[in-house]
Parts: C-alpha cells; sequence; structure tokens
C-alpha cells in the first residue's frame, strides 16, 4: 500500500466499486490461470502414486535424502553467483542507455536483449562450440571444463542479462530532473548525487532485477540439463522425477520447495513497496542526459564490451547452423535451414509459434498492463490486492514443468467447463501468459509507481471517471513500458519450451519444440538452425518496436519534453 | 489510420482462411483422425503414416511426438481424460506400468501369433505387443581414441581401466530409462553385490551422468568424450551423418529395451486403433521398424540398418523385465545415494 492512499471513504465512489470489482476478477481469471493448475500438480506432493492421501509422507522421505540438500545448496550457490554478477552489469548497461549520451543507442538496446530472443538451446550449443572440448577457446578454461558449474553460470549469465535489463531500463528511464538540478545548484558531488538520488530512485527496480534474476536461475532447468554435468539442482531434480520417473508425487514435493524463493521474494516486495513513493510527479520534468566526454566514451566501451560478448555467442551459433558436422566437417550449407528434413512438421512449427507469441502478446498485454494498473490504483482493499501480487509472483519460482503438468491436470479433468481449450492453440497462450506473468507485472507496476496519484486526484476532482483517466493519461504515458511488455512476451512466447512441451497438440506443435526434439536427435546444426531463425523473428519484431517506438515517442511523449 | 487498415486486412484474411478451412474439411470428415502418442525417430514418423494411411485410406494419423519421459509423462497426467487412441512407439517399461494402472484398452492384433514371443505381453487379450528392441551398448570415438592413443575398448571391464578416466559419459539412470536399463543390466550380468562394485569403480572414469539416453553417443560422436554409453540407434545414425565412431558390443552382454503399440483405454476410435494395432504387427511394418532398429518382433525380417554388428540377438542379457520394474525404485535410490549425492564437479 502506498503511504499517499487515504484511509476509504464511508461511501465509495463509483469508481471505487468498479475498481475493486476489477481486481477481484483480476483475482479470479489469475486463479484459474495460474493458482488452481498450480494447486492440482501441488496436490499430488500429498498423495502416493495411486491417488491416495498419506500427508507429509513424501515430505519427509524427500527432506531425509542426502542429495536433497546438495540440490538445494548448488541451487542457491549457483543462483548468487549469477545474481552478484547480472545485476550490477545489468545496471551499469541501463545507467548507459538511459543517462548518458551513448552513439547508437537504440543499436546497443537491441542487442542487449538478444539473449532473451533466443531459446536456451543456442547458448548451450554456442557454448559447447566455444569452449567445449573440441571448443575453439578451450584453452581460456584451463583445466576447468564448461560442463558444470562454470558453465551453468556462464549461460545463466546470458540468459538472465535481458530481464534485469529490461526491469532497470524502465526503472532509471524516469527521472525528475528536478532533483538533478537541485542537487546540482547545492553543489552535491557525483558520487552525492548517485547515493542519494539515482540509486533510491532505483531501488525498486534494482530489487526487483535481483528476486527475478535469483529466481529464474533457481527454476531453469533447461541450462543446467544442457550443460549442467552433475551439478544437480533443483530444477533438475523436478526433470529426475516428472521425466525420468513420472513420479507426479515427488515431483510436486520439489516444486514446493522451490515456491520457498517466491514466498521470499513476494515478502522483500512488500516491504520495499511500502517506502517506495512517486518519482514522475505531475509537476516533474524528464530529465534528458547531457554529454560529457569521458563518462560517454567509458560507458560506450562498456556497452561494446556486453556486445560483442554477446554477439559472439549469437555468431556461433550462426555459424554453427551452417556447417555440416561439428567439429569434423566444417564446410558450409544451406541445408540444416530445411527443417522439413529434421522434424516432420517441417516449417510449420515455426508460423505456429508466431501465432502463440502474437496471441501471447495482444492478450498477455492487455491483463498484465491493465491488472496492474487496477492493483495499484484501488485505494484500500489491501487483502484483495495482496493475493492479486502474490498470484502475479508466483509464476516467477515455478518451474515450466510444473506449471505445463499442473494445466494438463486443471483444464484435462473431465468436469472442468474449460476442458473444451485443452489441446488448442488458446491453452499454449494462457500457459505461455501465466508462465511470464510476473516480469511483465513488475515493469508495469514500475511505470505505474512512478506516476504521481495526483493526476488520478485531480481527474477525480474534475468528475472525469477513472477509467477515462487510464486511456488517456496513464496507458499513453506508460506506452513504452506496454510495448516492452509486449515484446517481453512475445519473444518469450517464441523460445519457451519446459511448459508447453506438454500441452501442444498435433496441429500446435511449437518451433523451441521442435528445436529440442531436433538437438536430441543429435541434428545439433539443424536445431541451431532453427534458433537462429527464431532469434531473427525476434530482432524483426524488435526492430520494429525500436521503429514504432520513435514515432509513438514523437507523439505521444511529447509532455516529456520542455 | 494505417493500423486500422491493417485490422481490418487482418480481418479479412482470418475471415478467409476460415472459410479455406469450411470448405476443406468437409472432404476430411470421412477420414478417422487418430491422435497416436510415439516417442520413435522423428524421422520414422513420415514413411511409418505414409505407409500405414496406404494401407488404411479411411485413418489419418496425428502424431503427438516428443522424447520417452515427456510422452510417458503425459499419458499418465492425462490418464483422467485420455486424448491419445493408441501409443505406437513407447518403451515397454512405460506401458507395462500404464497396463497396471489399468489405462491400456487389451487387444490380441491379428497375426500377433507370428512375432518372436519375447515381443509379447504375455496377457490374454495382450495389453501391449512389441515391435522392435533398442540397446544400450558402447560408442567409441576412433578418432579422439587416435589422438589419445586409447585402445578401443571390448567389454564393460575394459571400460573401469584407469586410462579411461574421466572420458566416459553415460545416461543418469534417474532421469533416463536408458541409463535404468543400462545398470539393471550390469546388475543382473554381474549380481548385486558384483554389479555395485562394478559401478563403484565405473564411477571414477564417468565425466558426466547425462540426463538423456541419446546424448551420450551423440557427444562421443562429436568428440565432447572419448566414449558414450547409451542408445544404439543415435550412435548409428551419427555414424551415418560421418562421425568417426565404432559401436561396440560389450562381449558380457547388453542391456535393452522393447518398443511397443498399444491401445489407450477410453478412446472414441477403437475400431481404427485397432487396425493400426493389426498393421503395426505385421512383416510389412516390421520391415519399416528394421531400417533403424537391428532386432525387431517379426521373425526373418532380412534387413538390418546400417553401421551395426552382426547377431546381435546373441548378445542380449537375459532380461527380467518384471524384476526391473519391482526394483526400479529401490535401485535408483541407491544409485542416487552412491553416485548423485556427491556428483559436483570434479576438480581436475
Amino acid at each position: 500500500m502506498s503511504l499517499t492512499a487515504p484511509a476509504v471513504k464511508p461511501g465509495m465512489s463509483r469508481d471505487d466499486l468498479m475498481m475493486r470489482g476489477g481486481v477481484v476478477l483480476l483475482a479470479g481469471v489469475l486463479l484459474v490461470m495460474l493458482g488452481l493448475p498450480l494447486w492440482a500438480l501441488l496436490a499430488k506432493g500429498f498423495e502416493d502414486r495411486d491417488g491416495k492421501f498419506i500427508g507429509l509422507a513424501n515430505y519427509v522421505s524427500y527432506f531425509s535424502t542426502p542429495a536433497l540438500f546438495q540440490s538445494a545448496l548448488n541451487s542457491l550457490h549457483v543462483a548468487s553467483i549469477t545474481t552478484v554478477i547480472v545485476v550490477p552489469l545489468a545496471f551499469l548497461y541501463a545507467y548507459a542507455l538511459t543517462r548518458t549520451v551513448l552513439p547508437m543507442r537504440w543499436l546497443f538496446q537491441g542487442i542487449s536483449l538478444i539473449p532473451i530472443f533466443a531459446p536456451s538451446l543456442l547458448p548451450g550449443i554456442a557454448l559447447i562450440y566455444l569452449f567445449g572440448t573440441q571448443g575453439f577457446f578451450k584453452a581460456l578454461l584451463g583445466d576447468g571444463s564448461i560442463y558444470g558449474i562454470d558453465g551453468i553460470v556462464i549461460a545463466q549469465v546470458f540468459y538472465c542479462f535481458p530481464h534485469a535489463t529490461l526491469i532497470l531500463t524502465t526503472a532509471l528511464a524516469t527521472a525528475d530532473a528536478r532533483l538533478y538540478e537541485a542537487a546540482d545548484v547545492l553543489g552535491a558531488s557525483k558520487r552525492r548525487v548517485f547515493f542519494t538520488v539515482t540509486l533510491p530512485g532505483a531501488k525498486y527496480g534494482l530489487i526487483s532485477a535481483a528476486l527475478v534474476v535469483f529466481t529464474l536461475v533457481m527454476t531453469d532447468f533447461g541450462i543446467a540439463k544442457v550443460i549442467g554435468g552433475n551439478f544437480n539442482v533443483l530444477a533438475t531434480d523436478v526433470y529426475k522425477k516428472v521425466i525420468g520417473q513420472q513420479d507426479f508425487s515427488m515431483g510436486a514435493v520439489v516444486g514446493m520447495v522451490l515456491l520457498a524463493p517466491a514466498a521470499l521474494a513476494f515478502l522483500v516486495d512488500r516491504l520495499v513497496q511500502r517506502k517506495q513513493v512517486a518519482l514522475l510527479t505531475a509537476r516533474a520534468v524528464p530529465l534528458v542526459p547531457r554529454p560529457k566526454f569521458a563518462r560517454d566514451v567509458l560507458f560506450t566501451m562498456f556497452c561494446l564490451l556486453v556486445s560483442a560478448a554477446i554477439l559472439t555467442i549469437l555468431g556461433m551459433a550462426i555459424w554453427g547452423s551452417l556447417i555440416k558436422y561439428w567439429p569434423y566437417n566444417l564446410s558450409l550449407t544451406l541445408e540444416n535451414y530445411d527443417f522439413a528434413k529434421f522434424d516432420s512438421n517441417g516449417w510449420e512449427s515455426y508460423w505456429n509459434s508466431v501465432r502463440m507469441a502474437l496471441g501471447a502478446a495482444v492478450f498477455g498485454t492487455l491483463l498484465m498492463f491493465t491488472g496492474a494498473w487496477l492493483n495499484e490504483k484501488t485505494r484500500g482493499f489491501g487483502a484483495m490486492r495482496g493475493v492479486v501480487q502474490f498470484l502475479a509472483f508466483l509464476p516467477m519460482a515455478v518451474p515450466g514443468l510444473v506449471l505445463g503438468l499442473g494445466y494438463i491436470f486443471f483444464f484435462n479433468a473431465p468436469n472442468n467447463p474449460l476442458n473444451f481449450l485443452y489441446a488448442t492453440m488458446g491453452i499454449l497462450v494462457l500457459n505461455t501468459v501465466a508462465h511470464f506473468y510476473t516480469v511483465g507485472h513488475l515493469t508495469a507496476t514500475t511505470a505505474l509507481k512512478q506516476i504521481d496519484p495526483e493526476f488520478e486526484a485531480v481527474s477525480a476532482s474534475l468528475k472525469v471517471p477513472i477509467w477515462k483517466t487510464f486511456v488517456r493519461v496513464t496507458a499513453p504515458i506508460c506506452l513504452p513500458a506496454i510495448l516492452d511488455i509486449a515484446i517481453y512476451l512475445f519473444v518469450n512466447a517464441m523460445t519457451t519450451v519446459s511448459s508447453v512441451i506438454f500441452l501442444y497438440a498435433p496441429d500446435t506443435k511449437l518451433a523451441s519444440v521442435a528445436a529440442v526434439n531436433i538437438e536430441e536427435a543429435g541434428t545439433t546444426a539443424a536445431a541451431a538452425a532453427l534458433c537462429v531463425v527464431i532469434v531473427l523473428t525476434s530482432a524483426a519484431v524488435k526492430a520494429a518496436h525500436l521503429v514504432a517506438d520513435r514515432f509513438l515517442f514523437a507523439r505521444l511523449q511529447v509532455w516529456r519534453r520542455r | 489510420m494505417i493500423d486500422r487498415t491493417i485490422f481490418r486486412r487482418a480481418t479479412l484474411a482470418g475471415a478467409a482462411a476460415l472459410a479455406v478451412f469450411g470448405l476443406v474439411s468437409p472432404a476430411f470428415a470421412q477420414k478417422t483422425r487418430l491422435t497416436v502418442y510415439t516417442a520413435l525417430e522423428n524421422d520414422q514418423l513420415d514413411p511409418f503414416k505414409k505407409a500405414f494411411e496406404a494401407d488404411n485410406p479411411t485413418i489419418e494419423i496425428a502424431w503427438v511426438r516428443d522424447s520417452t519421459g515427456v510422452v510417458a509423462a503425459k499419458l499418465m497426467a492425462e490418464k483422467d481424460n485420455p486424448r491419445a487412441d493408441i501409443i505406437w512407439g513407447l518403451a515397454a517399461s512405460n506401458v507395462g506400468l500404464m497396463a497396471s494402472m489399468g489405462m491400456l484398452e487389451p487387444y490380441t492384433p491379428a497375426g500377433s501369433t507370428a512375432l518372436n514371443p519375447m515381443f509379447l505381453s504375455g496377457k490374454s487379450p495382450q495389453t501391449w505387443v512389441g515391435m522392435d528392441a533398442y540397446l544400450s551398448l558402447v560408442c567409441f570415438n576412433t578418432a579422439e581414441g587416435k589422438k589419445a592413443n586409447k585402445p578401443v575398448p571390448t567389454s564393460w571391464a575394459d571400460l573401469i581401466k584407469p586410462e579411461y578416466k574421466n572420458s566416459i559419459v553415460m545416461p543418469n539412470p534417474a532421469s533416463s530409462g536408458t541409463g535404468y536399463l543400462t545398470i539393471a543390466a550390469w546388475l543382473q550380468i554381474m549380481g548385486e553385490e558384483g554389479g555395485w562394485k562394478y559401478m563403484d569403480a565405473l564411477h571414477q572414469n564417468i565425466a558426466q551422468y547425462i540426463h538423456s539416453g541419446s546424448a551420450p553417443c551423440v557427444q562421443a560422436a562429436k568428440g565432447e568424450r572419448l566414449i558414450g554409453i547409451g542408445l544404439d540407434t543415435r550412435g548409428a545414425s551419427e555414424k551415418t551423418k560421418g562421425a568417426p565412431l565404432e559401436l561396440v558390443i560389450p562381449k558380457e552382454g547388453l542391456g535393452w529395451e522393447l518398443e511397443v503399440t498399444a491401445i489407450v483405454k477410453g478412446t472414441k476410435n477403437l475400431e481404427a486403433a485397432k487396425k493400426l494395432a493389426d498393421w503395426a504387427a505385421t512383416k510389412k511394418a516390421n520391415e519399416l521398424y528394421a531400417k533403424t532398429y537391428p532386432i525387431v518382433a517379426y521373425p526373418g525380417v532380412a534387413i538390418t540398418p546400417p553401421n551395426y554388428p552382426p547377431n546381435l540377438e546373441k548378445v542380449m542379457v537375459k532380461n527380467d523385465v518384471e524384476w526391473m520394474a519391482k526394483n526400479r525404485d529401490r535401485i535408483l535410490a541407491e544409485w542416487t545415494k552412491r553416485y548423485d549425492g556427491k556428483s559436483a564437479p570434479k576438480a581436475k
């Protein structure tokens, strides 16, 4: 709850009623998309394999295995290291993007997103070509091996970087120039300004980014599976139970253990939120960075370095998609792009992916932004808003395998009125939106928090209904964030595997799943090719976004200029 | 406005698409669409589908294909409201478990008496019928072997020699069915005590336990590792693609598993499913299986896939499938305790 929210008036206005109704509806939708399917699986943790209720027996047997402790420790270890590396890196990068004068800013912004465009297979393949036994730069690792913790951390840093950058860019993009002017006039040192103005302003974003990265690493099994070697983590334990042994009860137990970080993240978020105040007040003046030679050169160098690392990994995968047989026949060919040779669905699964991603972007963005707005701007009603906030945080901590299976149990139940959705494109869209709900919700919330509640107060006093303020003021102000969310959903829908692998039907197979299948069949080059096609698609969409952004910025964000 | 025109066009295109589907669908309506769950190799799907549909023009196959673990998990999760009509190409151990859970429609396909009895469930009527057997063998990269001056092993016993330290990969039995059948074979060949002693020694040479049955031979094929213990078909197909690979059959014998066909209980297309089950037991179908697998259910099929050593039937261990199923949890728990708990990356 924000400090500025007044106590609920005895007689509620029509706006209040409408907003509360909206929050209840939202909670219902999230319950169907997330809560109930998750419960459908997690409840299995209290049953034996024949479905008899056995209380906590599975938990007792799981917690008495020494391997669990090791996996949990390994998970925490990798997640901590990755967070400590990624968050400062992403902060500097986001700072360069928003607070310095960077040549070709749009290009650097685009490059920072490449990892998110790529299915997790891509860094896996590229890292093996770079640092594997036959890799080009194997010598750099000395006696170490890419298979194991080093490999997991490198791949996770690559994979998590855009998530953190996206959140931090949003957090740093909206700043009130008057604060900096005041600091300047008062003669504050640069360091002082950074620690008293910049950092506190981005605090919410920083904490969100750290939480997102931490939980992403905790729950990801793709990277750990491909490159992790013998390094057991909780997410691979779920994989072993569910895929290796079809033991849903024990899979549910590990899934439940993995929810612990989410609960923690939720608590931290509540604590931080209480202290966050709006940055962008109605009288705010947007900050436009002014050129400063030394700083700009330094940051440009930094961005070049990071971009080079990202492009090396992508480049390696592109090259890998064009060779005949690694590492014994490196002659070039285009055959690997003839997907019908490797998967009976051929290019069809690619078009399925595009359709699914468009659906997820449109439906998900509407739901996430409206939802975040309802939850931020409703006055009072703390308990219900808390429920929504918690549901929005859940998916971040849920391994895709768990969510996917939960969807089968919930939506395929014979008595579920929604079971007509099962085995359709619709369920893939719903599942994907649910799976990626957290970051979209956080982005929207971060953007909304930076807007002064005065906007609503003024509208209310002018007797403008709050939804009109939403459509005419709030949404246009937040347009950059809204587009970011849509793109985020699109690109993740193009690459997601772990959850949808349980849900596709004969006609709705996705390219990301096809890539995994092709790789499993040993045709690494063709898998790399399909990954490259996915990356290029998402990159093209992002490029279109950047162009649209410029155009829209010119029209809708004019007010930001003085 | 631009975007409005785009929307209008999109709507028109959508309507056109619907019209096309609407016009086309009656033509398909006479065909029974059979949903087939499978873990067959990707490149087998098309030839299998075409051959079956040519003989059964009223039936159309719609595949749901993924790796064994995913397909099995999906089938079991859908137990209360099955979506599959029939299983065609999934491991017998998984399907056997589904049979014991009452998920299958027992049916003895016409002509199944002609099959090698080892490939039948033994129930009457049959709960499942075997198609082919796959093996867990040793893939050795000859190019890397020559570079490092390491000899080709010929037996399981060879693999525990110190010269292969850190150069072997095998599937993790807790995540891969191939991994489980491999260690189950050792425990059956060498006896429980001898088997665990062997694995203790082998553990010293293992670089990694991988979460996949096919990846070890692929890694060996690509020179990531010298030796991979794992799925035979993958090793053979990598060799065809040009990998410097030798498929080694350890002389003590090796573990194997069947791929089977089974009808899912509750299917709305029982008649069509029975037709597929019948067809899957024919000599013609077995000749298709034989293009990939060296051992098939129909006796006397002369085709053998490329790159296999001859006379494989002789080296298959006497495999007690029931013992494997009954002891699975116990063996996996023991294995996990011994090797998986301490599997943090080894300092070299």
